[in-house]
This record gives structure tokens, sequence and C-alpha cells, in this order.
């Protein structure tokens, strides 16, 4: 049975140096709150149910189905894993993965590993918990429903998260990577809805006591469902607007030095072509894009509080 | 003959093979950073950490094509940084058009992706080295060392120990559904996508359950041998001197690269 | 005769019952003393609650009744010490192997007993040795066979030097040559032994003392050859004759 690479896993050398370290500041970061998170959720038994759980996402990652062509869909598992083990444990779980594939199967990079478990293990967990979680007074059928678009999200975010990254290290242009990046996975996405949405509803016959408001609640706060709101509104306006108005954000990302951060020539075969570096030291750069994240941040939970009282209200109703 | 499939490691003797576990990993992804910051066109370091892959590779007795044949498995991942060809601007190379594209290949472009190619390959290699030569718990042991957390290492122990058992289900599984995947003569078997879909998301909600399950009896079989709540690892590996002479060395020679590649 | 019962004393249930959560009573009073030495065969058919017993020796299932092992009274605290006094090994050894090397899975017993590393090492080593798989120290679990892995899971308790072997259905699974290998290893081996089985020649070859149990109940204990002759009471409870 042939392993195949799939399309998110970046190899190493298609970040530059910078991209993968900002990235694995941010993996390390959050990984570090998951660790000591997930001791108080799910108590002793977490190491083995964690364990396995990574073997079983590893392993449903072969359940193939063919979808047109040649191609196939499969699953990444990041939103399922966070509906069922919590977002924290979810992420764990996800890395082990990403590392074993990494690792033993040179499926995604070592240097860059900190962006792929970005990509497709924190991104997807957060997206995944965080709108299920705010769906969960609601009838099953509503829940299913979350919980197929959060999978397709988490895969469009992973997507956008790589041909970002892509784009910054100066190995892709913009408008290319995400269309290409997007287009692909908004069918792939598909696919990880659909079987998402199967196999939940399969638990739910079998072993509701697993998806429970009780123990999923239990698992993490309402804080999530703002994470996840974020994040997959900045999935939905970055998309469109970087795929059709890339030179906008180009010209943004050069003004910060991001684009061309990276080697020169040792020998000079660029002859009459200047690239402006305006004021771009490392600091500049990390202080505009923080700035950037707390605005885009500002302008969404008040999107997220909206939508949570919304579903507060309707708890109280039902 | 299944778990062949997921053991990339070749037994053997060589020194390489004898070489500290943790030696390896931190050369390995010194090695692959390296060549992360290696300029483009740096193309004498780019040749001396060729030779060094070959070097490690003849030092694993496994043959000096080994990695070589391997090595491209990232490259499809190559098609993201085509547009590098067009994009950075330089002088051209050549130009032609494509759909309803003038597209423009410059120096600099090629230059560009020619580098972002290599580093790949180059990187690529010595990672299917590592987990060539050091056997996969040995470098789990590797990791623990280097202080990644140690749930961290304990999820991908359990991951790598039952790995080949869900994969044994999941082909069993697979090859239930294909012995009922038949079809009768002038109809247009299959089902649609979204049936295909709810039957692939069925194993996977009954791949979960049995995976539960068998963490349920897992945890047993722990708490039956003392777990209480803590974990506990042991792995008595005992460096030699020599092991440190050689990842000094290599060390120094990823230093040499880094100097050739920017002069 | 009672005096030195309760000297060497191994295990002592008293009055065991035990219902699951789902309301499914699965032990009904069940009394049953095993002194140093014992070598028992657990049989019954299927749902008989020999496992659910099983459980209760070290403290997985909490029923209500008195549990002592080697005299000392199971209770929430002494827990780790009745699982490193009591040697339980499961049916399916992908349960009870959850390590990837043979060795680091002998280790977890006495390393989670405290033990400091060298102890844990010569441990290893000695478990090992006694069921003469010395040479697969450094394999990697999942490459074992059925019959190899079963012989490392008894080595994975042997390892913390209990007091009394429990195995759940050793021979299960076993291809003819591995199941005489499991039989001569178990023959060997100088420890209290209560094993649970459906394999009745197991039984008739290995343990001199049989309990038989049907529906939550002992409904037997006494000397094999006698059990074993009474092919109506077999038949009663589900049982064949050798």
């Amino acid at each position: 049975m042939h392993y195949a690479p799939a399309p998110l896993h970046i190899p190493d050398g298609f970040l530059n140096f910078i991209v993968s370290l900002i990235c694995w500041a941010i993996t390390v970061a959050v990984l570090s709150m998951a660790i000591s998170r997930t001791n108080k959720s799910l108590g002793e038994k977490q190491v083995p149910l964690m364990g396995i759980m990574a073997a079983f996402i590893f392993a449903a990652q072969m359940i193939n189905f063919p979808v047109a062509g040649g191609t196939s869909g499969h699953l990444l598992g990041g939103a399922l894993a966070a509906i069922v083990l919590g977002p924290w444990a979810a992420m764990l779980v996800m890395t082990a993965v990403i590392a074993v594939q990494a690792l033993l199967f040179q499926d995604g990079g070592l240097l860059v590993m900190g962006a792929n478990i970005l990509n497709m293990g924190l991104l997807t967990s957060a997206i995944g918990y965080g709108l299920y979680r705010g769906v969960l007074g609601n009838s099953r059928s509503v829940k299913l429903t979350v919980a197929g678009v959060s999978a397709w999200l988490s895969v469009m975010a992973g997507a956008l998260g790589t041909a970002l990254q892509l784009w910054l290290s100066g190995t892709s242009s913009l408008q290319t990577v995400v269309l290409a990046m997007l287009g692909v996975h908004a069918v792939i996405g598909i696919g990880e809805a659909l079987i998402t949405v199967a196999a939940l509803s399969f638990i739910f016959q079998t072993r509701p006591d697993l998806l429970d408001e009780k123990s999923i609640s239990a698992k993490s706060g309402r804080g999530w469902v703002v994470v996840g709101v974020v994040i997959s509104l900045a999935v939905v306006l970055l998309s469109p607007f970087a795929s059709a108005n890339p030179d906008g954000l180009e010209r943004v990302a050069t003004d910060m030095g991001f684009i061309n951060a990276g080697q020169s020539a040792p020998f000079q075969i660029i002859s009459d072509y200047n690239i402006p570096f305006l004021g771009a030291t490392p600091l500049s750069t990390i202080l505009a894009g923080v700035t950037g994240v707390l605005v885009v941040l500002g302008l969404v939970i008040v999107a997220g509080k909206s939508l949570q009282q919304k579903s507060q209200i309707e708890n109280r109703q039902s | 003959m299944h778990s062949d499939l997921f053991d990339r490691y070749h037994h053997g003797h060589s020194r390489l093979h004898h070489l500290d576990p943790r030696v390896k990993v931190i050369v390995t992804l010194a090695f692959i950073l390296s060549n992360a910051l290696l300029p483009d066109g740096a193309w004498i370091a780019f040749a001396l950490a060729w030779l060094f892959v070959i070097f490690a590779t003849l030092m694993s007795g496994l043959g000096i094509g080994f990695t070589f044949k391997r090595s491209f498995i990232a490259f499809p991942f190559a098609l993201a940084a085509i547009t590098v060809l067009f994009s950075i601007p330089g002088q051209p190379v050549t130009s032609f058009r494509f759909l309803m594209w003038d597209l423009t290949i410059t120096d600099a472009g090629l230059l560009r992706f020619v580098s972002i190619v290599i580093r790949s390959w180059l990187s690529v290699q010595m990672a299917i080295l590592l987990v060539a030569a050091t056997e996969f718990p040995k470098i789990i042991h590797a990791l623990t060392h280097l202080r990644v957390p140690i749930i961290i290492t304990v999820i991908i122990s359990f991951l790598y120990r039952y790995l080949f058992v869900l994969t044994d289900e999941v082909m069993r599984m697979l090859r239930a559904r294909q012995a009922r995947s038949g079809a009768a003569p002038g109809v247009r078997s299959g089902g649609s996508v979204a049936w295909r879909a709810r039957i692939a998301g069925h194993m996977a909600g009954q791949l979960f359950l049995r995976s539960y399950e068998r963490s349920d009896r897992v945890y047993n079989a722990m708490l039956a041998r003392g777990y209480k709540g803590e974990l506990m690892t042991i792995h008595p590996h005992r460096y030699q001197k020599s092991d440190l002479v050689i990842g000094g060395l290599s060390i120094l020679v990823l230093f040499m690269m880094q100097i050739a590649g920017r002069f | 005769m009672m005096d030195n019962h309760t000297h060497n004393s191994v295990v002592n249930v008293s009055d065991l019952h035990f219902s699951y959560p789902d309301g499914h009573a699965a032990l009904h009073g069940v009394s049953l003393k095993l002194c140093a030495g014992d070598k028992v065969a657990l049989v019954g058919p299927n749902g008989a609650g020999k496992s659910t017993l099983m459980l209760h020796l070290n403290g997985i299932l909490d029923g209500d009744g008195g549990i002592e092992i080697g005299g000392m009274r199971l209770t929430r605290d002494n827990l780790p010490v009745i699982r490193a006094m009591v040697g339980l090994v499961f049916q399916n050894p992908d349960d009870q192997l959850f390590s990837p090397t043979v060795f680091e899975d002998v280790a977890f017993g006495p390393l989670h007993m405290g033990l400091p590393e060298e102890e844990v090492i010569a441990r290893v080593d000695s478990a090992l040795e006694a069921v003469r798989m010395s040479t697969y120290r450094d394999r990697l679990s999942h490459h074992l066979s059925v019959g190899e892995k079963k012989r490392i899971a008894i080595a994975t308790v042997l390892s913390m030097n209990p007091k009394i072997l429990i195995l759940d259905e050793p021979s299960a699974g076993l291809d003819p040559r591995a199941r005489r290998t499991l039989i001569n290893l178990l023959r060997e081996l100088p420890i209290t032994m209560l094993v649970s089985t459906h394999d009745m020649r197991l039984v008739e070859e290995l343990f001199p003392r049989t309990v038989v149990m049907d529906d939550g109940r002992i409904v037997r204990d006494g000397p094999t050859q006698d059990i074993l002759e009474d092919e109506r009471f077999l038949n009663e409870h589900g049982l064949e004759k050798p």
C-alpha cells in the first residue's frame, strides 16, 4: 500500500529561516499551553488515549475515497480530533502525527515542522473545537452541520497558512500559491467535511456519551468559540483578498522587509533593479505583524461575541 | 508483511548505526539548518553539502546510492516554487507563452528556484539517512534527551507502537469494503461521492471507537503495572567519546560550508 | 491446617459482589483462597465472571467484599503495593505490550515501582531470562509473533517480582508449537498461578486444582482430576472433557 505525501506537508528548503523560526515560536508557545492544560481535562487516562488516538489519526488518513478522475480525498483529522478530545489534546495528538510523518516518511520537513504543526495541528484544532463548542446546546443536525463546516474551514485555514508561509519565504508568488492551495483544498476540504460528519454521526449512534455536552464543555471553555470564529473569519476574509489583490499585500510585505529578507546572491547578477528596504529591521517587522493581528482580532472579537450571545439566548430558550 | 511498509530502518552494524542517536539527530538538524542558511547560488557550499551526504551514506554501509534513490520524494512540491522563476526581477533568460500569460524566466528566478530545489533535495537525504541508520525508538529516546517534552515523546511512542496494529485493522476494513464493492453488469457502480464518503466516515468512526476502547484496555494494563499518572521513561544510552568527536567534526564542517557559501 | 493457610495466603477473596454501571450483575458472592505455590485453573463459560473476578484482584474493578493479597487488605491507598504483588496478564498481548521495545515494556513495572535504574535493568534481564527470551531484549514489540508476545507479556509482570501470576486465556490463538513452549514455561515457573482458560487439556496438564465459575458464582472448587471426570457437571456449565 502506497503512502503518498499530501500537499500540505511543507518539505525542508521551501521556507526561509525567519519564517520557520516565527512559526516555531508560535507553535512552541501554543503547545506549552496545551501540555499544561491537557493535564487537567483528560485525567490519568490521557496518555494512552492520546497515544492511541494519534495512531488512529495516522491510520484514518489511509481511509480514502475516490473523488474524481484519479484523485482521492482523505482525512486530515484535526477538526475531528479536536471535537472528540478537546482542543489542547488534539493539538498534541496532531503534533505527534506530523512529527512521525516527517521523521519516518519525510512527509514534511524537520526544520519547517513548526510551520506544518501550526497549519495542520493548531489551526485545524482551534477551528474544529471552537466552532463546534459554539453550538453545543443545539440539535444533533446543527452540530453535525457545524462540524462539517468547521472541518472544511480547518483544511482551508491550513492551506492558507501554508500559502502565506511560502509566499513570505519568497518561494512562491502570492496570487498563484493562494489560488492553487485554496483551490485544491476547497475540494479536499469537502472530503474532510463529509468524512468528519459521517464519523461523528457514527459515534453519536454508538457511543453518544463520548460526545455529550458535559464531556465536551469540560474539555475547554467558551473562549474557544471566539478563537475558532476569529481564525475562520481571518481565512474567509484574507483568502479572496490575497488571491484577487496580491499587489497590495505584496507591497506591504516588501515594505516590512519580509520578502527578500532571505539571502542575497553572492555575486551580482541583478544589475539595474533595486529592491527598496524601508526601515526593515526584524523588530519593526515583528511589531507590524503583531499590530496587524491585534487589529484583526479586535474587529472580529466583536463578531465573535455576538455569535456567542446568540447561542446563549437560544440555549435559554430551548 | 505489513510492518515492513512503515519500517524505514535498515539494519546494519556500521559506525553510523552505532553512533549515539543524540549526535545523529543534532547533526541532521544542524545540516538542514545550514542548508536553509546558505544563500542562493552558493554552489561551492552546496557541493560540499552533497559531499557531506555522500560521506555519511558511505559511513552507513547502506550503499552510495541509498539516499539518492529515495531523495526525489519531495519533488512534486517543487511545483510550489515554480512561480519564483518568473517573479523575481532580473535579466531575462528565456520567454514563452503559457495559455494566456507571457512568462519570462529571469536569471535571478532561475537561481532561486534551483537553490530551493537543491536545499530541499540535500536536506531530505539526510533525514532519510537518519531513520535508515537509527531505530525509531532510539530516535524517540534522543528527542527526550534533547528536552522535547515527555508527553509528546510518549504519544509518539504509542503512535509508533500501535501504528501497525491500527493500519492492519484499516487494511482489513478496506479489503472488506473492496470485497463488498461488486458491480452488476450494465449498471454504474460505486454510488455517489457522498455515499462513498459516508462509508469512509463510518469506517473512520468504527476505527475510532475500537481505538478508544483499546486505549481503555491499555490503560488498565498500565494500571496493573503500577502507572499512577506520572510518566517515567528509561533510556540507558551511553555515548562514547568518539561519538562526540564525530559530532563536533560534523558541526565544524557545517561551519566551513557556511563560510564557503558567503565568499 | 487453617493456620498454615493464613500464613502463606496469597489471595483471599470473601463474598465479593459486583455489578457493572449498566446494571449487569457480574459477581454474586464469590469467595476464593489461594496459598503460596498453588497452581489453579479458573474455568467456565463466557460471561461467567472470570475476567471480572481477576480485575478485582489488582483493584482495577472495585466491588463489595473483602480482598486480601499476601495478607494485606486491598484498599485505595495500598493499590500500588498490591499491583506490584499481583502480576495480571491480559488476554490480548497487544494490550499488554504498549511500548515500542521489549526492554521498555518489561522495564515499565519496576520503573513505576520507583526502583533505581540499575535495579530496573537487572530485573528486566532476570525476567527475560525466566521466560527464556533474553535475546529479545532490544526487539521492537510490533515485530513479534503472537506466541513471542505472550511470553514477553509474562515477563512484563515477572519483572515486578509478584506473589501471584494471573493469566487470562494464555494459550488462546497460539499454534501448537507456541502453545507447547508456553506450557513448558508455565510448568517451570515457581510462582503461584491463577489461570483463566478454555483450554481443558492445558488445565489437565498443568493445574492440580480447578475453580469452576458460572453466572457470577463459584460452582465448584477442587481437584482437577475429580472435576474432569464428572462429565455431567462439565456439560451443565458449558464445559467439555479434554
